[in-house]
Parts: structure tokens; sequence; C-alpha cells
């Protein structure tokens, strides 16, 4: 067993860096906060390098244990239920270690010239600590109420960072807008730890698993009878907990947050909307994965229903749109979809935890491949300072590097052998396949969506139109800061499929063999390429191909365009029914009763002191006849009331 | 009827006559002059009970000292001529209904109550005790508060000095 | 019948309300004063009945009476030096002419 200290210190290094620059950065380092980050986070990566290659290298007997590295008490209530703060080292962990780490310190470096200029350069790298922090200390927690914590930080880390630049609305609404609707779905959250830890008497997890997952134990039996509406109280506990899940994941329908979240700095987007924050949800799945396969597979079934459908929902809106960010965004939703649904269709155990491998594999050749297309797609944003496809266009030879490696990533994405989309995609079919027929078609549906709309974005961006003059002579492509690190994540996405992720990730610690069909393979990568062709003939030369097919589909092209109407509906539930039922009738009481109330108390005090003032006249006789009429009563009261 | 039943209500008769007389006249110096014949009927009732020494003190000091000295005032305060307004009705009828209702309570609770009256009611004090127990310093003997009084007197003269001195006119 | 204790203190009684009634009723300060003396000569009264009828080997109450005689005195020339001077900022010894301390 390693030093834990080390295993601390991966969070703390960037703790310390969000203090010292949060607290110093613009008076002391404002010049240098870039460089004090990026060396934080390398030897944070270091580290987390260390850690993985010495857990992965002291296998027991092939099965990964889980360890506690240190844990401390924090707040105990009964002897077995306590807030702790400590780290758990599963394999899950050390994965996540590694990405979040990796992205972190790529975004850190492209932050470098992508930021450089800006006037409060050294908050922007506190905040991006900050959620480094709050994301490393995700992902070690031990304990269900210690991830709840960090969970909220890397909510408040994602607000900040959304919101950097404050000065635009649409930026503070948008910021906003993904604080309260993760906020709503923590709600469900917390609710379901407050269940789950009644029932099983405590909050750290191995116990919980424990505790859930034996039927033979008196807390699993109480969890199971004990219901509500029918549905038992367990299952209700892991519904919440997936609900937190799912809004911190955009699924849908707390999927909103998400393409307005895209207003943050395009590196912000890379680090926490692609590659680590919104995996979140999936990361939760996957810890508390033995309870859901083995005690509430009812639970686990819809988790995969409603990380198909946000799955297939999300590929139909990428390909209307015409912001590349937006694109990249749903993007996501529509793999993080496919990660939740390969969790929901495995089972726990051997041959059958396959969609579990294939979900944490998915999760980390994503990371790779989505973080280089948005830091790709920041860099065009760069040298054309628009967002709109329409202002971009053959710019395949004024941004050689951005050009190859985000055609790397595309075909990543896409499922196009040797890259590492590919494998982690056929695994998941795979898993798909043995679990449930039904998400299977669906899948390979949104598959072929995939290779399309990204290579809709690819054509547009790289090809279409031929480029006019080049907008700045001296701009060129942006600096070594920004190209290295889309070289090192295109040898990610490129080489990463070649791990045999089987031997290390599992969903019972235990080696599993990943098998390859070529045949069975073959169905997916038919139909990404054929998506490719069509895009390739669509968009290559501009041309009135695509207009006219959107002509064509008319009404439904319309809603598909629009999102589906969903943000137009939240905005009617919320101003129709909440604000005017609920809003105003509580405004009122608080403003009439309430406020009415204390005023009246004000308002009756100054009336009787304006009547008693009246007491205070002046007039010496007054003042007698008062005092005689207090002997007077005093005496009457002494002589036949008290005797 | 006795010959000292008569003058006893002949004396209460010109006090309490007298007291109403000065608290309704509208002539301030007949006021003033019925004050004092309230106070010298008083005086007369110490002289009924055998209490001749307080007697004396009483037409000394009060009628002498005090009535002067409120007529010097109403002199000094040149109000002596006219008459003076009178108070409105419905303070006068609450005042008055004031007053009856204490005098009322007052009656009733002295009329409910036995006062253990002594045998021995022609036993009246001797100036030379008087005077020996004023300045005793034995038990019963009011030496402390006689010297008490005359610092308060000291006190009186001073402050009234103080107060009622002109200012200085301011030199221009 | 022989005049006892209860007439002097039925006397005494009287001459006391009869003084908060000119005290309440009068307009004129020393018209006031004058109330108040005869309140201060009703409790006089008062002491010296009872020093003759319940404790005649006694002399408190005439003690008594005689130090609140001195006392009114000086309370009487204080007044009166107060009255000149109230007359002398006020122009008037009306009492409701002098009522500054109100709220």
């Amino acid at each position: 067993m390693m030093n834990p200290v080390y295993i601390a210190l991966i969070p703390l290094l960037p703790l310390a860096g969000f203090l010292m620059l949060g607290l110093f950065g613009r008076k002391f380092f404002k010049e240098t906060s870039g460089i004090i980050a990026t060396l934080l986070l390398l030897t944070a990566f270091g580290l987390s390098v260390y850690v993985a290659y010495d857990y992965f290298t002291h296998a027991n007997g092939g099965v990964y244990p889980k360890t506690i590295a240190f844990q401390y008490t924090w707040l105990r209530f009964t002897d077995t239920l306590s807030i702790d703060m400590g780290a758990l080292i599963d394999p899950i962990s050390v994965m996540m270690l590694l990405v979040v780490t990796f992205v972190s310190l790529m975004v850190h470096i492209y932050s470098l010239a992508y930021v450089k200029g800006e006037e409060r350069f050294a908050t922007y790298y506190a905040y991006l600590m900050l959620f480094t922090f709050s994301m490393l200390g995700l992902v070690l927690s031990s304990n269900l109420f210690q991830i709840y914590i960090f969970w909220e930080l890397v909510g408040l880390s994602s607000f900040l960072l959304i919101g950097f630049y404050y000065n635009k609305p649409s930026a503070v609404a948008a910021c906003k807008k993904a604080f309260i609707v993760t906020r709503f779905a923590d709600l469900g959250f917390l609710i379901g730890i407050l269940i789950l830890s009644f029932y099983s008497g405590t909050l750290d997890f191995a116990t919980l698993i424990n505790t859930l997952t034996t039927p033979e134990s008196a807390a699993m039996k109480n969890a199971v009878t004990a219901s509500f509406l029918g549905v038992s109280a367990i299952s209700w506990g892991m519904a919440l907990v997936f609900i937190g899940g799912a809004g911190k994941s955009a699924m849908f329908p707390l999927h909103i947050w998400l393409p307005d979240a895209m207003e943050g700095p395009t590196p912000v987007s890379a680090l926490i909307h692609a590659a680590t924050m919104v995996v979140a949800g999936v990361f939760l799945v996957a810890r508390l994965f033995p309870v859901f396969a083995l005690t509430t597979p009812a639970v686990l079934e819809i988790v995969g229903w409603v990380g198909a459908f946000s799955a297939i929902f999300a590929a139909m809106i990428a390909c209307t749109q015409t912001d590349i960010k937006r694109v990249l965004a749903y993007s996501t939703m529509s793999q993080i979809g496919f990660m939740l649904f390969a969790l929901g269709v495995s089972k726990y155990g051997g041959e059958n935890g396959l969609g579990f491998t294939a979900s944490m594999f998915h999760l980390f050749t994503h990371a790779m491949f989505k973080a280089l297309l948005f830091l790709g797609a920041g860099a065009v944003i760069h040298y054309v300072h628009s967002n709109e496809m329409k202002d971009m266009g053959g710019l395949r030879k004024l941004l050689p590097i951005t050009h190859i490696t985000f055609l790397i990533a595309c075909l990543a994405i896409a499922g196009v052998p040797p890259f590492a989309g590919f494998f982690s995609k056929e695994e998941i079919l795979l898993a798909a396949f043995n679990g449930n027929k039904t998400i299977y078609y669906v899948a390979l549906l949104t598959s072929g969506l995939t290779a399309f709309y990204m290579f809709r974005l690819y054509f547009n961006i790289f090809w279409s139109k031929e480029p006019a003059t080049q907008h700045d002579k001296h701009h060129g492509e942006g600096g070594f800061a920004m190209m290295m690190p889309l070289v090192l994540l295109a040898i990610g996405a490129a080489a990463a499929g070649f791990i045999p992720f089987g031997n290390f990730v599992s969903s019972d610690g235990a080696k599993l063999e990943s098998h390859f069909h070529l045949a069975f393979s073959a169905a997916p990568v038919l139909i990404g390429l054929s998506g490719i062709l069509l895009a390739f003939v669509m968009y290559k030369k501009q041309s009135n191909k695509a207009t006219n097919l959107a002509n064509s589909l008319g009404g439904i092209y319309k809603t598909v365009y629009h999102k589906f109407y969903i943000d137009e509906l939240y905005l009617f539930i919320t101003k129709k029914i909440l604000f005017n039922l609920i809003g105003r009738p509580a405004a009122w009481f608080d403003k009439n009763v309430v406020d009415g109330l204390v005023n009246a108390t004000g308002n009756a005090t100054t009336m009787i002191s304006a009547k008693i003032k009246g007491m205070q006249s002046g007039r010496v006789q007054q003042y007698a006849a008062y005092f005689f009429a207090g002997v007077f009563g005093l005496v009457l009261i002494f002589l036949y009331i008290w005797k | 009827m006795e010959g000292s039943t008569i003058i006893f209500y002949l004396l209460a008769l010109l006090t309490v006559v007298s007291g109403i007389l000065a608290v309704t006249a509208t002539n301030i110096l007949r006021a003033a002059i019925s004050l004092l014949f309230a106070l010298i009927g008083i005086a007369g009732i110490y002289f009924w009970l055998d209490y001749q020494f307080i007697a004396a003190v009483q037409i000394v000091v009060y009628v002498g000292g005090i009535v002067v000295l409120i007529i010097f005032s109403i002199f000094l305060t040149q109000s002596a001529g006219e008459k003076m307004p009178s108070q409105k009705l419905g303070r006068t009828v609450f005042s008055a209904l004031a007053a009856f209702c204490g005098f009322a309570l007052v009656l009733i609770q002295l009329f409910q109550h036995n006062f253990p009256i002594s045998k021995d009611l022609t036993l009246t004090p001797k100036v030379a005790d008087i005077g020996t127990q004023m300045l005793g310093v034995k038990e019963e003997g009011y030496a402390l508060p006689f010297e008490l009084v005359s610092m308060l007197l000291l006190a009186a003269l001073i402050g009234c000095i103080v107060i009622a001195m002109r200012s200085k006119p301011q030199t221009t | 019948m022989q005049p006892g204790l209860y007439h002097i203190l039925i006397i005494s009684a009287a001459l006391f309300f009869i003084g908060v009634f000119g005290f309440f009723t009068r307009r004129n300060l020393i018209t006031m004063l004058m109330s108040i003396e005869l309140i201060l000569n009703s409790v006089n009264l008062n002491f010296i009945a009872f020093n003759k009828y319940v404790w005649p080997h006694k002399m408190d109450g005439l003690f008594f009476s005689l130090f609140v005689i001195a006392i009114a005195a000086a309370e009487a020339a204080v007044a009166i030096a107060i009255i000149i001077n109230l007359y002398r900022s006020h122009q008037s010894i009306d009492v409701e002419d002098a009522g500054e301390m109100k709220y």
C-alpha cells in the first residue's frame, strides 16, 4: 500500500493553488499565475501516474482491491453513521484521477495562450484549480456525503467558470441556469442519500454497498419491504440518487443547461462540460453499481432507457445546430447517454459486467477526443473570432495542425478503426446486443447520426468554402501553448483504444477478457462510414443540398432546430405555473401578511406612543392630577383588594 | 353645650370657610387674606388643644412670615389689581369630584377604625421639656433633625438669593 | 358632645382636600402655593391631634409639626424665588403660560 500522502497531495495541490491564486493572484501573481498553476498540475499529474502504476501493478490475485487510503471522521451521528473525509482507491477512481489530471493539465497549458491578456488571468486559473480540486475530491470520495459535498463544489466551480465573462448577460443567464438546474437535481440526490443512509445505517461506500447487496442483512430486508406508492424504499433511494447524477450529466429532461454552458471560455467547456464534470453522474452510477445491478435492477433499466433516449435525442438536435460549440455540447450529451445506457444494460460480475467496463472505457476515450474537439474548436474560434459555422470554411490550409488533430478526433468519435472511439463503442454495442436488443438498435442508429453530424461540422469548418484572404497575416494558428495539448490529446485519441481496459476496470474488480468480434463490429463501422459519406456529399462543397433537405423536412426540421422546444416548455412551466400560481401568491402573502404584521406592530407602537406622548404636556396640574389618581388607586387596591 | 365646644365649632367654621374662600376667591389679595384667617383658625385650634407652643410657632412663622412673603410676591409680580382668570368648568368639576371622592374615602376609613384614645387627656407638654428634648442627644432627642433643619434653612436662603438674583446686564 | 379626636381629624381631612381642589383648579402660581400651604397645615393638625389624644405623654407629633413648619417656610421661600424668576422671563405667573416642558 503506497504512502497515503501522495494520494492526499493529488487534490491538495490544486487546492493550494486555488487559495494562493485566489487570495493573492491579482496583486502578486498577475503574469505568472498560469505557469504556477500548470506546474502544480504537472506535479499532480505525475503523482496520479505514479499512483496508477503502483495500483495496477499490485493486483491481489487478479482482483483489484478497494482500499481506503486515509479517512478522518468529521461528523459522527451514530457508531456507524458518520460523515468522513477520506480517499477510496479502486480501479475507477484511479482511472478518473488519470483522466482528470491529464485533461486539466492540457487545459491549463492551452489557456496560457487562449486567455492571455485577460484582466482576470489569475482569477481564471484560481477557478480552474478550484474545479480540479473539487473533481479530484469527488472521484476520491470514500463517503456518500463527501461525494455530495464535492458534487456541490464542482457545481460551484462550473457556475463561476461559465459566468467568467460576467459582463455578458447571456453568460450570467447561462451560469444561473446551470446552477439552478443542477441544484434542483441535487435535491433528489440529497433525498436519495438520506434514504440510503437511513436504511443501511451508514454513509461509507464500502459498508453501504455491502449492506445493501447482501439479501440476508436486516437492513436490506427493511429497505426492500418498506415501500411508498408501491415502489420499495431502496428503489426510491437509488432512483433519486440517479436523478442527481442525471442532472449533473445533462440527461433528458435536465439537459437544458449544457448547451447554454457554452457561454464560458472554450478551455472551460473542454475541461468541465466535456471531459470531467458531466461524467460525474456516470461515475456516481458506476460507484454504486453493485447496488444498482444486484438490488434494484428495475432502476438500472430506467438508467439504460434514459441514457439511450438522451443519446438519440441529442444526436438529432446536433444535426441541425450552426454554432460549433453547441454541436459539440449536444455531442457530449449523446456520448454520455452512451455511457449511461452501457451501464444500464450491464449486469454485475464476470462476463456479464461487460457494459460496466465498456462504459468506463468510453468515458476514458471520450475525455480524450472530446477535449481535443473542444480545444480545436477553441483554436478555430480564436482565429475566426466567431462561433458560427457560416463564418468558417476552407480553414484546412490556414490551420494545419488544428485540422489534422480535429480530423483524428472526428474519426475517433465516429468509431472508425483504429482510433480509440472504435474500440470503446464496439464494446458498448456488444454489451447492448447482449443486454437489450432495442437499445442496441437505437445505439446503432445514434452512431450513424454521430458520424454524420461530426463530419458535417468538420466539413463546414475546414472544407466547404475556399478561403478568402487570411484574416490576420500575423495571427497564425496560435502558439506552441495551444498546439501542444492538441497534439498530445490526438495521440491519446489515436492510441488509447489499444489499452486492454478489461484488465484494469471491471464491475467486480477481476480482470475481464475483452474479445474482438470482427463480424459484429462490421455493422457499426459501416454505418459510421455511410454517415461520413453522406456528410461528404452534402457539405464538402458549398451547395444547396443541405438547405433543400432542410426545407423538404419542413416542420420536423424546425422542431429539431429549436431543440424540440424543451427550453420553451421549461420557461412556460416556470413562468406561468410556478411564478403565477405559487410565486405570486407567496409574494403577496409575504408582502401583505407577514410584512403587514410587522409594519402593523410598528405602526401600532407609534400610534400608542403618540397618544401616550400627550401625557407629558408640561402642565403641572395635570401631573398632579395623575399623581393623585395613582395614589388614590393604590390606596383602594391596598385597602380592599389586596389584604 | 359647653363653652369650649362652641369655641371649637366656631374655630372649625372659621378655618374651613377661610380655606374654601382661599381657593375660590377671584381677587388674589382676598385669597391671601383668607389664607391668613385660615392659618389663624388653625392656630386657634392649637390653643384650644392646649398646645400653646406650637400655636405660637404657627402664628409667628406661618402667619407672620409665609403669608407676608406671599403678599410681597403678589406685589412684586404686579398681579394685585385685576381679577384672575378662572379655570375651565370641566376642570373645576373634575377636581371637585376628585377631592370629594378622596374625602369620602378618608371618612369611611376613619369611622371604621378604632383609635386607642388615651384616658389621660389633660397632660400637655411643658415648654421646658420641649426645649430639652429638642436639643437632647439621648434616646428621643431631636438634636440631629434640628441641625439638619438649620442646614436646610441655610441652603434655602442661599438658593433663593441665587435663583432670584437679577443677572448682570450685558456690557455693550 | 365633647369634640374629640374624630372631629379634628374630619377638619384636617376637609382642609387637605380643599387644598387639593385648590391646587388642581387655580391658574395662578401663587394661589397654587397657597393651596399647598393649606395641605401642609392640615397635616400638621393631624399630627398634633394624634399627639394630644393617643400619645399624650410623648411629644413626637409636636416635634414633627415643628419641623414641618420650618421646612414649609423654607419651601415657600424657594417657591417664591422661582416664581419671581419665572415672572422675569415670561412676564406672567399663569401656570398655563409656562408649558415649555411638553414633549
